[in-house]
């Protein structure tokens, strides 16, 4: 354990961990816990954080607003550090050596007021699923680089492949009206140069390459993709294309093991790239993920901050990277060869520039502007027109942030 | 005749025992306190407290966990409501529910219950098959629902397109605005009908069977039993159904988040509210919110309770 | 038998075999889902009955052995919740259906209110609360909180039930000397039965399955109920976007034949006509 002789400093200490709710992630906390505990001699108490993100959020803040020392470390979401950070302690102090071995947009989304409040643990990124098999039947050479080049080859491949699967879809990614969208509309504005929703303070979502993407998205529904993607969420689409009725797929990394795994139609048919963008514009995904913090109210503040290092730590990071698919938010782990080997989408994902929602400049109001935002959008996937109501969304946004 | 009690102005009756000195009425006055004294205390604890707090937060712009100290500023939140046109939305949405669920979860709660009632052959069936829906947890069936109302994988659509033949092609029951709600009214009358019918049920329990033997021996048919005897003794039950089941409806929230998420169109009163409170922190308006949903049911209640006295012989 | 009344008849079972097919169809869907292994749940062409039935599911629904806890927390809390409502709703209802007394009709309304709020309105207050109490993360802060929406529909329930009761049998049993509450134990009580067992069963099955409260009162998965539990299942990757389906199909159909089993059984108390007699007109 890299940071043990520091840690051990702190022996007999009781820290309670808020993380990881279910699944492997759950387990792997437990055994980190565990392990921590034996190295260092601080106690550990590992608490699974409410399963649904919006409850997890309000059993934090009420934590917060009680001013609780119950909770010492925190698992939280990558949109919450700027909601967050009066509550939680600063790590530059602690960690300042460690901060450039990360990936800077992640350290950027968590310094709110030059205050460093979390730590990235794991990242994902936004990916196209692309179906291998079906561009070579179909005669494409590639991926699309472009979104028009996107709709020629779902076009085609739909039309040839309806007559014998009429419910075969070209095209499906988050539609439904969740935070899952306003990920998903942000890589189309980004993609097209129509701008990140709030910039420097400012909302700049009502411009013409961001109303055009979106009308543009608005005529694939229905079309190349299926009439009910405005309520798809990650595992609705997952299972479209994972049964084999879709050509390509907008989703996070995580459904490469379950796509590559026994239980999928489409293993070893389909491979990953960047999200097509204008000619000329950044290919991006939406930056996803966890981040580790520390409360400000916690009585063992020092301990807690040896735990986050702790987990944060380039083996622990190889280690979840091969146990649970996790991705690295250490540049160095992303390359090394055995991660490679287990995680083969990190090969495309390098391409893709992490482009990050405006939680950090919204602050607490971030779910209010994610709100407006995502609602507009999936008003136009269901059928409005964009130059009208981009405006409309902008004002309910600065509103909200007033 | 007994004396069907359901809230009436207190009215002594011809058949009413006369209430001796008055400290008899004092003593049964003193004796019902007591005996609604855990009630009262329940209430205090579980309804008073939070009415009181959201009253309080209703009045200030308090917020959740945040640096800035809450603010009294009066009535302005509810005023600011006034003009929330997502509210108004959320309003019309929750009212039009209820309408479509209440009805249909009354007339099929009350077929459930005379069919059930009555003697026929697979009667056991039916009073098993009858709990199936209500205990499986909603949020559990709104998901399951949710899963086989989908467009491309749904078992209704593979039902009514693949093996029936009844549809031309799949349709987005969800997605598309014109189906959504009757789909979700749909699964909460399937989801809720068995309350209905249980308390229907019980309610025709107490109806004595020497009147049904009277009126047959007068050569009443089957419909005019049912009209006559059978659905003005019912009527406390009824109230009593139909009160609390617009008070769930009213209040929904399960159903809609699972299919929908914070779709505006599909927006319930509970889900703006959960929004407000929840995910923006803004307890002050949320509190706000509350008391609003509040005085909308009580109008309701007090519409149904005035109404069904009314048209009381 | 007559042309018509066989007609009538045949109209009938129709109808009856229309709503058990509507009543029954999601849980054969749910029996469906949970022995049908992952890779065929959500493929197309669907399959009505797996073609490759596998247990996996069940099994690991029950190799968890948190599950098995939250079944038992679940009925824990549920049967605390019924027989509280009960005992303090009867009690409650005798004075408000059988006396007469100044804030007879406020106290009634007064309860309704209970749950006239949001579950959300409420919900931070009751927080407040419990932890002021010390019930965080215990079954004792849902078995209280439970009572919000059992007790209104007992108490009206009952309520009306009491009141229909005619007024000549209390005075039977004052002659015969009892007290107001031998009366009510000994004589009202057992003619409401078929009130006590709908609002118990009502009180029971709500309890059961409700969510907001007891995801946002229990902190650990030692203390979950079986709806939280069930959407507690591990799926296979990190992140929480998988949705473990089979599993919670499993859960769903081992929850619910117990249920519905129970309710089963409770309900022949009703038409075993236990007022066979004593209910004149």
């Amino acid at each position: 354990m890299p940071n043990a002789a520091q840690a051990q400093r702190y022996q007999g200490v009781q820290l309670t961990y808020y993380g990881d709710s279910v699944g492997i992630g759950a387990e792997l906390d437990q055994q980190l816990g565990a392990r921590f505990t034996q190295d260092t001699g601080i106690a550990v108490r590992v608490i699974p954080r409410p399963q649904s993100a919006s409850e997890a959020y309000a059993t934090y803040l009420r934590f917060f607003q009680a001013r609780s020392a119950a909770i010492d470390v925190l698992l939280i979401d990558i949109i919450w550090p700027g909601a967050f950070a009066p509550h939680l302690l600063d790590l530059r102090p602690f960690c300042a050596g460690e901060i450039d071995q990360f990936y800077p947009a992640l350290i950027a989304n968590n310094t709110v007021a030059d205050r460093l409040v979390a730590l990235p643990w794991f990242a994902d990124v936004g990916l196209l699923y692309y179906r291998v098999d079906l561009l070579e039947r179909y005669g494409f050479a590639a991926p699309p680089a472009t979104w028009e080049e996107l709709e020629v080859q779902a076009r085609r491949i739909v039309a040839g492949e309806r007559a014998a699967n009429p419910v075969f879809t070209g095209y499906v990614f988050q539609g439904n009206a969740y935070e899952g969208l306003t990920c998903n509309a942000l890589e189309w504005l980004a993609s097209v140069g129509g701008g990140r929703i709030l910039e420097r303070g400012r909302v700049t979502i009502a411009n013409p390459a961001a109303a055009a993407i979106l009308d543009q998205a608005r005529g694939w529904v229905g079309l190349i993709a299926p009439r009910g993607v405005t309520t798809y969420q990650e595992d609705d689409a997952r299972n479209v294309f994972q049964a084999g009725n879709a050509a390509f797929m907008r989703n996070w990394p995580y459904a490469y093991a379950l796509a590559a795994g026994p239980a999928s139609r489409v293993a070893g048919r389909f491979g990953v790239a960047p999200l097509p963008a204008a000619p000329g514009q950044p290919r991006v995904g939406t930056a996803g993920g966890q981040q580790l913090a520390v409360c400000q109210y916690s009585r063992a503040p020092e301990a807690a901050v040896e735990l986050v290092r702790y987990l944060t730590s380039a083996p622990v990071q190889v280690y979840r990277a091969l146990r649970g698919s996790f991705l690295p938010t250490r540049p160095a782990v992303a390359a090394d060869p055995r991660v490679l080997a287990a995680e083969p989408f990190l090969g495309p994902l390098q391409a893709v520039e992490r482009v990050t929602r405006p939680a950090r400049d919204a602050g607490a109001r971030y779910n209010q502007v994610s709100t407006a935002f995502f609602q507009g959008v999936n008003q136009v996937l269901n059928g409005a027109d964009a130059v009208q109501l981009l405006p409309r969304v902008a004002r309910r946004i600065e509103r909200a942030l007033a | 005749m007994s004396e069907v009690v359901v809230p009436r102005p207190r009215v002594p009756t011809a058949g009413a025992p006369r209430a001796g000195a008055p400290s008899l009425a004092a003593r049964q006055a003193r004796l019902a306190w007591l005996l609604l004294s855990p009630s009262l205390t329940v209430v205090l604890l579980v309804a008073i407290f939070p009415l009181v707090q959201t009253v309080v937060l209703s009045l200030t712009t308090a917020r959740l966990a945040s640096p800035e100290p809450a603010r009294f500023v009066g009535l302005s939140n509810y005023a600011a409501l006034l003009g929330d046109y997502l509210f108004w939305q959320s309003i019309g949405v929750t009212l039009q529910f209820a309408v479509i669920t209440v009805s249909g979860e009354f007339v099929l709660g009350l077929f459930i219950a005379l069919l059930v009632n009555a003697q026929f052959r697979g009667r056991g069936l039916v009073r098993a098959a009858m709990l199936v829906p209500w205990a499986i947890p909603t949020v559990i069936a709104a998901q399951m629902w949710k899963w086989m109302y989908h467009d491309v994988y749904g078992v209704v659509n593979d039902l009514l397109v693949a093996t029936l033949g009844v549809l031309p092609a799949n349709v987005a029951w969800l997605a598309d605005p014109t189906t959504a709600l009757a789909v979700v009214a749909l699964v909460d009358i399937w989801k809720t009908t068995p309350f209905v019918a249980l308390l229907l049920l019980a309610g025709l329990q107490v109806i004595p069977e020497e009147l049904y033997e009277a009126a047959r021996v007068d050569g009443a048919s089957a419909l005019q039993q049912l009209v006559q005897i059978t659905l003005p003794l019912l009527r406390p039950a009824i109230l009593v159904a139909l009160v609390f089941r617009t008070l769930d409806a009213l209040r929904v929230f399960d159903v809609f988040y699972v299919m929908f998420g914070e779709r505006p169109d599909t927006m319930t009163m509970a889900i703006y509210n959960q929004e407000t409170i929840v995910a923006f922190a803004d307890v002050g308006y949320g509190a706000a919110i509350s008391m609003v949903i509040f005085l909308i049911i009580g109008i309701c209640v007090v519409a149904y309770v005035t109404l069904l006295r009314v048209e009381a012989p | 038998m007559s042309r018509p009344r066989a007609l009538g008849r045949l109209v009938l079972y129709v109808l009856v075999g229309g709503l058990l097919g509507g009543l029954l169809f999601p849980f054969y869907w749910a029996v469906r889902s949970s022995l049908t292994p992952n890779s065929a749940l959500f493929t197309t062409p669907l399959e009505y009955w797996p073609s490759a039935p596998t247990l996996e599911h069940y099994q690991r629904v029950l190799r968890d052995g948190q599950f098995l806890r939250a079944l038992l927390n679940s009925a824990l809390v549920a049967g605390a919740v019924t027989v509280l409502s009960l005992a303090i709703g009867a009690l409650g209802a005798y004075a408000l259906g059988r006396f007469r007394f100044r804030g007879r009709l406020p106290v009634l309304y007064l309860v309704l209110s209970m749950t006239m709020f949001p579950q959300i309105a409420v919900l931070g207050a009751l927080y407040t609360m419990i932890t002021w109490l010390g019930l965080y993360n215990t079954l004792w802060a849902l078995i209280l909180t439970y009572l919000i929406f059992t007790l209104p529909f007992t108490i009206w329930v009952l309520t009306v039930f009491f009141a229909s009761l005619p007024r000549e049998l209390e005075e039977a049993a004052y002659v015969d000397g009892a007290t107001p509450l031998q009366a009510f134990y000994l004589v009202l009580l057992p003619l409401v039965a078929p009130g006590l067992v709908t609002t118990g069963l009502l009180a029971f099955i709500a309890a059961w399955n409700e969510f907001l409260y007891a995801l946002s009162f229990t902190q650990t998965p030692d203390q979950r109920t079986v709806p939280v539990a069930i959407f507690a299942f591990s799926p296979q990757t990190g992140g929480g976007f998988e949705v473990p389906w089979g599993q919670m199909m499993a859960a769903t159909v081992l929850v619910t034949l117990p249920l519905v089993a129970l309710t089963f059984v409770f309900q022949r108390r009703i038409l075993a006509g236990l007022t066979t007699g004593a209910v004149k007109g």
